[in-house]
């Protein structure tokens, strides 16, 4: 071969290697743009999952409701915890003022805790406690709302005695936890007129109160993050992508260090006194408090590599982070890779329940949480790779 | 590494074209002046290096400061958590957070303190108040020289209540215009509340009963201002003018119950708290009714205990000292934001008229913060508070004629202003002074009398361009 036809070989392979990167591999930029729109097609999926599970738990509580019995109290249960499954992986679209938690979002009103449990119904020794055995106060939408509002503005985030949302409804299915190895066990009869407890009905017409609204801050989120949802549009296509992306990784990183390392792993095992650990924890009524951690940590997992499974086990796919930080820095993305990875064995090695874990298994939790800092610290510096701040 | 050169000079030259400028219209160009006029070296970092964070997004009030240590680290997330959380009635199932009320104004830390930052006034004459507290005192003093709390309504009012349990009173506000001109004619309206406390639950107000308002303020950078030495405020003090130039700043000698002694005053409107431990514990007791070991009593005036003694608590104390330390080192350690667009032209203006007007004689810029606290990172550090921490007559617009301590009717402690251009952007308003009666900052320097009166009638004088300028400065910050 001469020297000519090597150069000229050359030429034509850097030519072909530009063409080829123009013709199947987009610009940083639009890859970029297909991040952006596969992670608004994310988050529709999963609030339109989770608001579609609110329904059925809702439906399970207006039958429970009219016709009390145990098996209809199991249904709602399990209806709350296959709610709680979309729900937790869609708490990684929190922390930038997105629709879920900017002035207006109801994120206090869906799954604030720890829940002023005494503020609804009886608790142990306190058998006339609450909203539901104050019969002066009667007991609807509207008035929930309002009091969901008694410390705040209307146009402010407050959560003085929230009194409804997933763990209000947690509470009043499961009742207050006493067991060392099991969730609170609260009996159907205490829906049933003349049966456990005081003001049955009230409870049951609280439990369906507190259902509806739920279905409703839910509606709420997941329409603004509809095809034609007003924030979606705004996300999608008004933002800068440099933008919109700065806002997924200001999830992302303040889900997994802040939020779930911080506030539901190293909060509940600071306390100095483990006595006073127990039911420090997300989910203390029905002892779920493990499956929202491994839901909190698939969300991050879903908007790092773009994909999400649905409820019907159909999959949401397209361009992810991943993808687009490998393309700027394989070594980078690969170490991302095996934190993932890391993190989740260690999230699983935690036993459940979590409030028993909080007391025997410290070690355990401490390393979960510690990976997810790294891991957010990673995702932060992966972030800075790609030029967002 | 020619650029950076360039750069200087370039810097060096505007700042000398800005000096001569301003020689023409101030009349006197000093070496200081054009210093005033440029970018100083590190202005930026008002918290200095290890307590000034980049975020500017909604969050900017919530950062940790930096080269803090791993274990550091997590006393900040758990202490953010006790500040974000709500405490719930007891008992409950979280036994760590119940002990709210049975009185109280809110049940979190950061339901006033919203995102770190400052509250407002309700939007509506009668919206729930929700970081906006009235402190109640009767004439007199007590033994340390504090005020002498309301016999039944106690130390300030409550508004809210757990359930079963009735809040003391409620509170109306409305606002009585109050117009004025600059002098190139411009007609500016300001605000004046009026507050009437109405309804009340327990029998009616002692006849004597003084009310000051008191918004809640943002919190990044309070432990830089624990940390800044005594004899470093106390330098700032004037008490009898000697430099004739109608300021007067002076301290505050407030009872320090942490340490049991009289302190020097740092915190609140009135610089009536010695520190933070107490400033925390404070709001604890009053604000949601948790007791601590500072103050273990419940709060409640002897005819609510009466009525409210035999509910049950979350323990005594509620909040365990484990607990409130990590609240203490959160709020100690938050950063203040980095400040933006420090160089631009305008803006140096503004910062140059800021000093011209003498804003900058209570407003102290730049100090440093001492050697001797225990959280080191605070420690040696050059920050731009703009604050003297001293009490200043304000005059009678902004006097709530309720003494505190050595603080009389009239005078208020020189808020910082470090962070102010960012509340915008974290709380989503812009309302300032110690009830938030003024909604812009400009409102807020039109507010100023008293000592301040001359710098406010000197802004009054400026040309609008100047003005802008100015205030341009003070979203800077």
């Amino acid at each position: 071969m001469t020297k000519f036809t090597t150069r000229c070989l050359i030429v034509v392979c850097t030519l072909l290697a530009f063409s080829c990167k123009k013709d199947d591999e987009p610009s940083t930029e639009s890859l970029e743009k297909e991040v952006v729109s596969n992670y608004a097609a994310i988050v529709y999926a999963s609030y339109e999952d989770s608001y579609n599970t609110a329904v059925t738990l809702q439906q399970k509580i207006n039958a429970f409701v009219a016709a009390p019995s145990a098996a209809g109290l199991e249904e709602c249960k399990a209806a709350w915890k296959a709610a709680r499954i979309p729900y937790g992986q869609t708490e990684a679209y929190r922390f930038y003022g997105g629709p879920i938690d900017d002035a207006n979002g109801p994120e206090g009103l869906i799954n604030s805790w720890p829940l002023d449990e005494v503020y609804i119904d009886y608790v142990k020794d306190m058998p006339d406690a609450g909203i539901i055995n104050n019969i002066k106060i009667e007991i609807t939408k509207a008035k929930l709302d309002s009091l969901n509002q008694a410390g705040g503005d209307t146009d402010e985030q407050s959560e003085v005695n929230v009194a409804t949302g997933y763990h209000a409804i947690e509470f009043l299915l499961w009742g207050q936890d006493f067991n060392a190895n099991g969730p609170g066990d609260r009996p159907y009869t205490d829906y049933v007129t003349g049966g456990t407890a005081k003001n049955q009905a009230r409870r049951g017409q609280y439990l369906k109160v507190i259902a509806e609204l739920l279905v409703e801050d839910l509606a709420y989120v997941k329409d603004l993050w509809a095809e034609d949802g007003a924030y979606r549009k705004t996300f999608t296509s008004q933002m800068t992508v440099k933008t919109a992306l700065s806002d997924v990784f200001t999830g992302l990183s303040e889900l997994s260090n802040d939020e779930l390392a911080g506030e539901r792993m190293l909060v509940a095992i600071s306390e100095e006194d483990p006595t006073k650990r127990q039911e420090h924890e997300h989910s203390c009524f029905s002892d779920n408090t493990h499956i929202d951690i491994q839901m909190n940590f698939k969300g991050v997992k879903n908007v790092y590599y773009g994909t999400y499974t649905r409820v019907d086990g159909t999959v949401v796919q397209g361009r992810s982070i991943a993808e687009v930080l490998a393309k700027q820095d394989k070594e980078r993305a690969s170490a991302l890779d095996a934190t993932f990875t890391a993190t989740e064995t260690k999230i699983l090695a935690i036993p459940a329940p979590f409030d028993q874990a909080i007391i025997n298994n410290v070690d355990k939790i401490q390393a979960a949480a510690a990976s997810l800092k790294t891991l957010s610290e990673e995702l932060l510096d992966g972030a800075f790779a790609l030029g967002i701040n | 590494m020619r650029t950076p050169f360039c750069v200087k000079s370039y810097q060096l030259i505007l700042g000398m074209l800005a000096g001569s400028m301003l020689c023409v219209s101030a009349c006197k160009s000093t070496e200081a002046d054009i210093q005033r006029a440029s970018a100083e070296d590190k202005e930026q970092y008002s918290g200095g290096d290890n307590l000034t964070s980049n975020d500017l997004s909604d969050n900017a009030f919530g950062k940790q400061a930096n080269n803090i240590t791993f274990d550091e680290g997590v006393l900040f997330v758990v202490g953010n958590s006790l500040f974000q959380s709500n405490w719930v009635t007891a008992p409950s199932s979280v036994t760590s957070l119940d002990g709210l009320g049975p009185l109280m104004n809110q049940s979190s830390c950061g339901g006033c303190h919203f995102k770190d930052g400052r509250a407002k006034p309700p939007a509506t004459e009668t919206a729930t108040l929700n970081g906006l507290l009235f402190r109640l005192s009767i004439p007199g003093t007590g033994v340390h020289g504090e005020p002498v709390h309301d016999p039944v309504y106690g130390e300030q009012l409550q508004d809210k209540a757990i359930l079963g349990v009735t809040p003391e009173s409620s509170v109306r506000v409305t606002y009585q215009p109050v117009s004025g001109q600059y002098e190139d004619g411009t007609i500016y309206t300001l605000q004046k509340p009026v507050y009437e406390l109405y309804n009340p639950n327990f029998g009616s107000f002692h006849a004597g009963l003084m009310v000051s308002p008191r918004i809640a303020q943002q919190i990044p950078g309070l432990g830089l201002l624990e940390a800044v030495a005594e004899q470093t405020i106390l330098s700032f003090a004037d008490e009898t003018d000697k430099n004739k130039d109608g300021i007067s700043g002076r301290p505050n000698y407030v009872w320090d119950v942490v340490n049991n002694k009289t302190s020097l005053g740092r915190f609140g409107w009135k610089a009536n708290v010695a520190t933070i431990k107490q400033q925390t514990a404070g709001a604890l007791q009053g604000d949601m009714g948790i007791t601590s070991s500072v103050f273990p009593a419940s709060g409640l005036s002897e005819s609510e205990n009466e009525l409210y003694s035999s509910l049950p608590n979350g323990g005594s104390p509620e909040i365990s000292d484990e607990q409130l330390n990590k609240i203490i080192f959160y709020v100690q350690t938050l950063s203040v934001p980095v400040r933006r667009d420090w160089t631009d032209k305008d803006i140096l203006r503004g910062k140059y008229l800021f000093s011209q007007l003498n804003c900058s004689g209570c407003h102290i810029p730049k100090m440093q913060t001492a050697g001797t606290h225990t959280v080191s990172v605070l420690n040696n550090q050059t920050i731009r508070p703009y604050t003297d921490m001293l009490l200043h007559d304000m005059g009678e617009g902004l006097a709530d004629n309720r003494p505190d301590f050595l603080a009389n009717g009239q005078e208020w402690r020189t808020p910082p202003l470090w962070g102010i251009g960012m509340v915008k952007t974290v709380n989503k308003h812009t309302n300032f002074l110690h009830d938030g009666r003024a909604f812009s900052l400009e409102e807020a320097v039109l507010w100023h009398g008293g000592e301040a009166e001359k710098s406010a009638t000197d802004f009054k004088k400026l040309s609008a361009t100047d003005r802008v300028s100015l205030i341009k400065f003070l979203e800077s910050l």
